[in-house]
């Protein structure tokens, strides 16, 4: 068990919980703001998808990056305004984005790259910097964090989005646009996931895969509860989430059970889904949500 | 004219949902008439177009009935993929292991134990929804990799026949088949999968009518989806009715493991669901929560699923996954039904996330 | 400042909330503006917010005609408001509430340092003491209370409005209220209160107007009146609109309460040992303003409140009743006419008949068959059909959707369906909440009838006309207590009105009988 505690470990970790932080830290802006964000894990799969393919054609990963980012930023305004403009479910619709993007990268793909959802592999050095073994998304995402705590309640951004998502009707009284900042907050969501995207196909990776997600953006957004809505505690959350995972790769082949053999690679797998589970049943209760969180704003006149 | 309303909106949300797909298709660089053409025209022929047509509705009539039911509670349900992979273990695991009882014996048995571990499956969330409050929508969702990482798990080590590359359990009794539909109708031929579990889909939608509209458990249930609060006032459970509707929705996603193992592979095949659990979200939301919508609905996505084969091989750039986007635009227009009146009324299927 | 508010009429779907009204609110004065609850006077002041904007009318600001489209608006002319549900984001702390919309600094940085030391020069000059750092969560509803005049006062208001501000303060906290208004008078500030206490509008007020069914009936200097003519204006009539009711004939108890306590969800005490008993055959009334702990009382005896927030001893035909959930409690006998109807009382989207059995829907006769499972849809008919006949519901077509019905009645139906229980005691809470007048009284002849029967009735009502028309006895409920127990047939409504809104001082009230009146508690 020994050889599993190493460097490589903290650097696993690092890395897995980077698309993480990316995504959870979007659904944070979200959701201060008031609005359920489920469509992380769909907006993640268009930064992905965006970032490979724009990145192929480009040779560029910073056109890739950027690609992404307004591709996913659309996708979320769309989400905006079902949900914001038209009092969707917003459970619902994001679903509905959700599958929106297990279908589109595939029909996209099959028609520019003729395959059945991957793109084509990038070379090496047309993919995301590192730097000492770590992308640049990763240190970004590190920024990103403090960034965040110091726009939440130090700005008046900060302030007038988390009024909103606690008491809309106070801000409306204060004379603030409720759902001005809820679309902002929203489509910040979409540019910060679909970062998070990129990072997986042309950061982490060298190409996008169908479904390459495999459900991150749920477990983003159950970091984002375990970490009260805050900033850092969801950073912390993420890397939790994250170190699950990096322990999941190492122990593949290495755990053994008292038999001998191997610990089927299935129950690995399933790990981070667990903790998951655990994690959102043991903190729900003690996580204070935005107050108005879900309650689209429809002032009575 | 309430009822002309009920069916228009379903009816412009998949218009809607058609024109921006065509728009896709136009994007993509090919001919959306071609597309739809295809699409649309392979579900008519006989004997393959209808009777794939049929075959492919089958499950998809049950993902449909469950989504609509824990709709009807309040609940979203996003976990039928989850629970019908492990109902369709259950289900293979009774056909293997049991397979010196008779037919009238094993046939039963199986599909019980498909629909109590999908019963089980689901209601997992639901009690974490009832005891904790947490949100049915992550926890089904997380539970759909659970269950998918337990089922091949079991039958990569334990039910795999030796030698067997292919990532499926050992076949089931004889016994435990069920007949095709080629078998009592003249003009089908047995190639075509289509069997008695679309007579058991029609059963379903039957049974679910009573269930939530005749009898008093269906009334409790309803009662809890449309208004919490005067259901408790009138004396029901809430956290009750959470759990028994998510069991009663897990239960019935489980039947497509009775069409899939014991009437079409005999066995149970790893990865055999193609978004079953997913389309279902769109059917019922399509259907308007109700089974005969269900029906329709799920007869629409079967025709475009059955369409979705000769779109792949016929088009030059379009790939049947057309067919997921067109489903996502309909949960979006369907979702947003507000933009086809005016002060649309929200759905409740809330909690916190 | 000035403050007019010329002809303006506000109507809100079928309900004439203000009808051309004229105030006149002159500078440097505190004002008040009475009325009941639905009088309008919470409309009238949220135009001048410009929360709501008027269909006709004007607003005249220091002589000067002015539009006023949204808050914004009203807080550049320097009026602003504190609502009477308080609009502070609770996590939050004073300054960042305060600040909230005029954030001082840079878009990059907020500058709370000096947000905060203004804030502390306003609270010495007004003498509202309260910590900028603190987190609203933790104050008291009298510092939060603060807080709000201080963000009025923050955005330089020159005009305050104020709803209802003494509605949750306790006697001493009223009293400096008072004080601190005085401060903002003598700072040249002009308050606006709306509120329904007379004695504090006797205590504090420069001029008062009073209003009723939206218009204004009466305006006067406030050392012209007294508090009894202000309650005959604010109510109406002297001569109560009286059902012909016979004598009632008490039985035995039917329900003894004893030491009923009730905390809230953050433990605040909304019911203190209430004792009272109901007997078969009577009527007994619960008079109060909203907000006193009626409907917790209600609730709690339905069994609809979690046993953790009750404590105290609710004795049913002799037996103590606490463990029963609420259906064991309909089936003991126990029906409940809830007053949020659209929220407790009907499923909306549910047909008439569906409505009719809701409570009873899971035992014969609304089910049958083998296992009792399957609902007998012709019996649901036949009882759906006798309830609409019987209590005059209209369209009397039981597979409409509820949601179809007015408001009037859907309150039939649910009076009905619980009649037909029927009921050894019937719980009543605002039975005639926006009804309209013909099946008003409708609905209190069949409540007296009920009562005839010998069932025993304890009716909440915020409507005193309604309370003390229908009920034997009346209980006036405040803050929690009961503040004395009244004959309606001996009392004046200005008496009751005095008990419901703390106006009575210690001792005794002519009039009042058979038993004591405690007093403002």
């Amino acid at each position: 068990m020994r050889s599993i505690l190493t460097l490589s470990l903290l650097f696993s970790t690092i890395r897995l919980a980077t698309p993480l932080v990316w995504a959870a830290i979007g659904g944070l802006y979200s959701e201060r703001s008031g609005v359920i964000n489920i469509a992380l894990e769909g907006l993640m799969l268009a930064g992905a998808f965006t970032a490979a393919a724009m990145t192929y054609y480009t040779h560029s990963p910073w056109v890739g990056l950027g690609s992404a980012v307004v591709a996913a930023a659309f996708f979320a305004f769309i989400l905006a305004v079902v949900c914001i403009r038209f009092k969707a479910n917003e459970v619902v619709a994001g679903t509905g984005i959700n599958i929106l993007f297990l279908g589109l990268p595939a029909v996209l793909s099959g028609a520019l790259f003729l395959s059945s959802g991957s793109t084509p592999q990038i070379p090496k050095d047309e993919l995301l910097p590192e730097v000492a073994r770590l992308s640049v998304l990763s240190l970004l995402a590190l920024l990103l964090v403090f960034a965040t705590q110091h726009v939440l309640y130090r700005t008046p951004f900060g302030l007038r989005l988390r009024s909103v998502g606690e008491n809309p009707e106070a801000a409306d009284a204060a004379g603030i646009r409720v759902n001005r900042l809820r679309y902002t907050g929203v489509i910040l969501s979409g540019v910060l996931a679909g970062i998070g995207g990129a990072y997986l196909s042309i950061g982490q990776s060298s190409l996008f895969t169908r479904n390459m997600t495999a459900g991150r953006g749920f477990i983003a957004l159950a970091a984002l509860i375990f970490g009260k809505w805050r900033p850092v505690q969801t950073m912390l959350a993420c890397l939790l989430f994250g170190f699950a995972d990096a322990l999941t790769i190492q122990m593949q082949g290495v755990a053994k059970l008292p038999s001998g053999e191997d610990v089927p690679v299935q129950f690995i797998q399933m790990i981070p889904y667990v903790v998951t589970i655990v994690v959102l049943a043991g903190f729900i209760g003690h996580s204070r949500a935005p107050g108005a969180l879900g309650v689209p704003y429809d002032k009575e006149s | 004219m309430k009822q002309l309303r009920d069916l228009l909106f379903p009816l412009m949300a998949v218009l809607c949902a058609f024109a921006v797909g065509a728009l896709v298709v136009l994007f993509i660089g090919d001919s959306p008439i071609e597309t739809y053409r295809l699409l649309l025209g392979s579900a008519l022929s006989w004997p393959d177009g209808i009777g794939y047509t049929l075959f492919f509705a089958t499950p998809l009539i049950f993902t449909g009935l469950a989504v609509a039911v824990a709709l009807r509670g309040g609940l979203l349900n996003i976990g039928a993929e989850g629970q019908l992979y492990v109902a369709a273990f259950a289900t293979a695991w009774v056909g293997i292991t049991l397979s010196n009882l008779p037919s009238a014996l094993l046939v039963p048995l199986c599909c019980l134990a498909g629909i109590a571990a999908g019963a089980a499956w689901a209601a997992i969330p639901g009690v974490l929804k009832a005891r904790f409050g947490s949100h049915e929508v992550i926890n089904t969702i997380m539970l759909n990799f659970i269950a998918v990482a337990l089922v091949g798990y079991l039958t990569q080590y334990h039910y795999r026949t030796p030698g067997d590359p292919i990532m499926e359990s050992a076949p089931i009794s004889a016994a435990a088949h069920i007949p095709r539909l080629g078998q009592f109708i003249p003009g089908l031929p047995a190639r075509i999968p289509l069997n008695v579990a679309f007579l058991l889909a029609l059963v379903a939608c039957w049974l679910v009518y009573v269930l939530l509209w005749k009898t008093k458990w269906g009334y409790e249930i309803r009662a809890t989806g449309q208004n919490p609060s005067a259901a408790e006032y009138g004396g029901v459970s809430i956290r009750k009715e959470i759990v028994l509707t998510m069991a009663i929705s897990g239960g019935v996603a489980a039947m497509v493991g009775i069409k899939e193992v014991l009437g079409y592979r005999y066995r149970y095949y790893d990865g055999f669901s193609d978004n079953y659990g997913f389309t279902g979200i769109a059917v019922a939301l399509l259907g308007r929560n109700h089974p005969v919508g269900v029906i329709a609905a799920a007869l629409l996505f079967a025709v475009l699923q059955r369409g979705g084969v000769p779109v792949d091989a016929f088009t030059q750039l379009v790939s049947k996954d057309i067919v997921l986007i067109l489903q996502a635009l309909v949960i979006l227009f369907v979702a947003a039904e507000a933009m086809f009146r005016r002060g649309g009324r929200r759905q409740g299927a809330g909690g916190t996330i | 400042m000035r403050l007019e508010l010329r002809n303006i009429s506000k109507r809100f779907g079928a309900v004439l909330a203000n009808d051309h009204l004229n105030i006149v609110i002159p500078s440097g004065t505190i004002h008040a503006i009475v009325g009941e609850n639905g009088a309008g006077k919470s409309t009238a002041m949220r135009i001048a917010y410009g929360f709501y904007r008027a269909d006709s009318g004007e607003i005249l600001v220091n002589d000067e005609g002015r539009e006023i489209r949204a808050p914004l608006d009203a807080i550049a002319l320097g009026i602003g408001m504190v609502h009477q549900h308080f609009m502070l984001v609770r996590p939050m702390t004073v300054t960042e509430n305060i600040v909230l919309g005029a954030e001082p600094g840079s878009a990059l940085l907020l500058d709370l340092k000096t947000a905060a030391a203004r804030i502390r020069a306003l609270s010495e000059e007004f003498k509202l003491a309260v910590n900028p750092d603190a987190v609203v969560e933790d104050l008291s509803v009298g510092q939060q209370q603060r807080v709000e005049l201080l963000k009025a006062l923050y955005r330089k208001a020159e005009l305050l409005i104020l709803d209802e501000p003494t509605a949750v303060l306790t006697p001493q906290e009223v009293e400096e209220f008072f004080t601190i208004l005085r401060r903002m008078r003598e700072q040249g500030k002009t308050v606006v209160i709306i509120t329904h206490k007379l004695s504090e509008v006797l205590a504090i007020s420069d001029n008062v107007t009073v209003m009723r069914d939206g218009r204004v009936v009466g305006d006067m200097r406030t050392s012209d009146t007294s508090a009894a003519a202000l309650a005959r204006m604010m109510v109406g009539r002297e001569v109560l609109l009286r059902v012909d009711k016979p004598p009632a004939r008490p039985g035995a108890a039917v329900l003894s309460v004893r030491a009923l306590s009730i905390a809230g969800r953050r433990g605040e005490r909304r019911l203190d040992k209430v004792s009272f008993d109901v007997r078969a055959g009577e009527i007994v009334g619960v008079a109060g303003v909203e907000g006193n702990g009626q409907t917790e009382l209600i609730e709690a005896l339905a069994g609809l409140l979690p046993e953790s927030q009750v404590s105290g001893s609710v004795a049913f035909g002799g037996q103590d009743i606490r463990a029963l959930d609420a259906r064991r409690r309909r089936e003991a006998g126990i029906a409940h006419v809830p007053e949020d109807r659209h929220r407790r009382g009907l499923l909306l989207g549910f047909s008439l008949a569906e409505n009719t059995i809701l409570g009873v829907h899971y035992r014969p006769p609304a089910v049958s068959g083998v296992g009792s499972v399957l609902l007998n849809e012709p019996a649901i008919r036949r009882r759906a059909e006798l309830v609409i006949r019987e209590f005059d519901v209209r369209p009397p077509n039981p597979a409409l959707p509820a949601r179809a019905l007015s408001g009037g009645n859907q309150q039939k139906l649910i009076i009905g369906r619980e009649f037909e229980l029927p009921p050894v005691l019937l719980l009543i809470s605002q039975p005639t909440r926006g009804v309209d007048i013909g099946a008003i009284e409708f609905i209190h002849r069949k409540i007296v009838a009920l009562r005839d029967s010998g069932c025993a009735v304890l009716l909440v009502s915020a409507e005193l006309e309604e309370v003390t028309a229908l009920a034997d006895r009346v209980l006036v409920l405040h803050n929690g207590r009961i503040a004395g127990e009244v004959d309606p047939a001996r009392v004046t409504h200005e008496q009751i009105g005095l008990l419901m809104t703390g106006g009575l001082g210690p001792g005794k009230v002519e009039g009042l009988g058979p038993s004591d009146a405690e007093g403002h508690a």
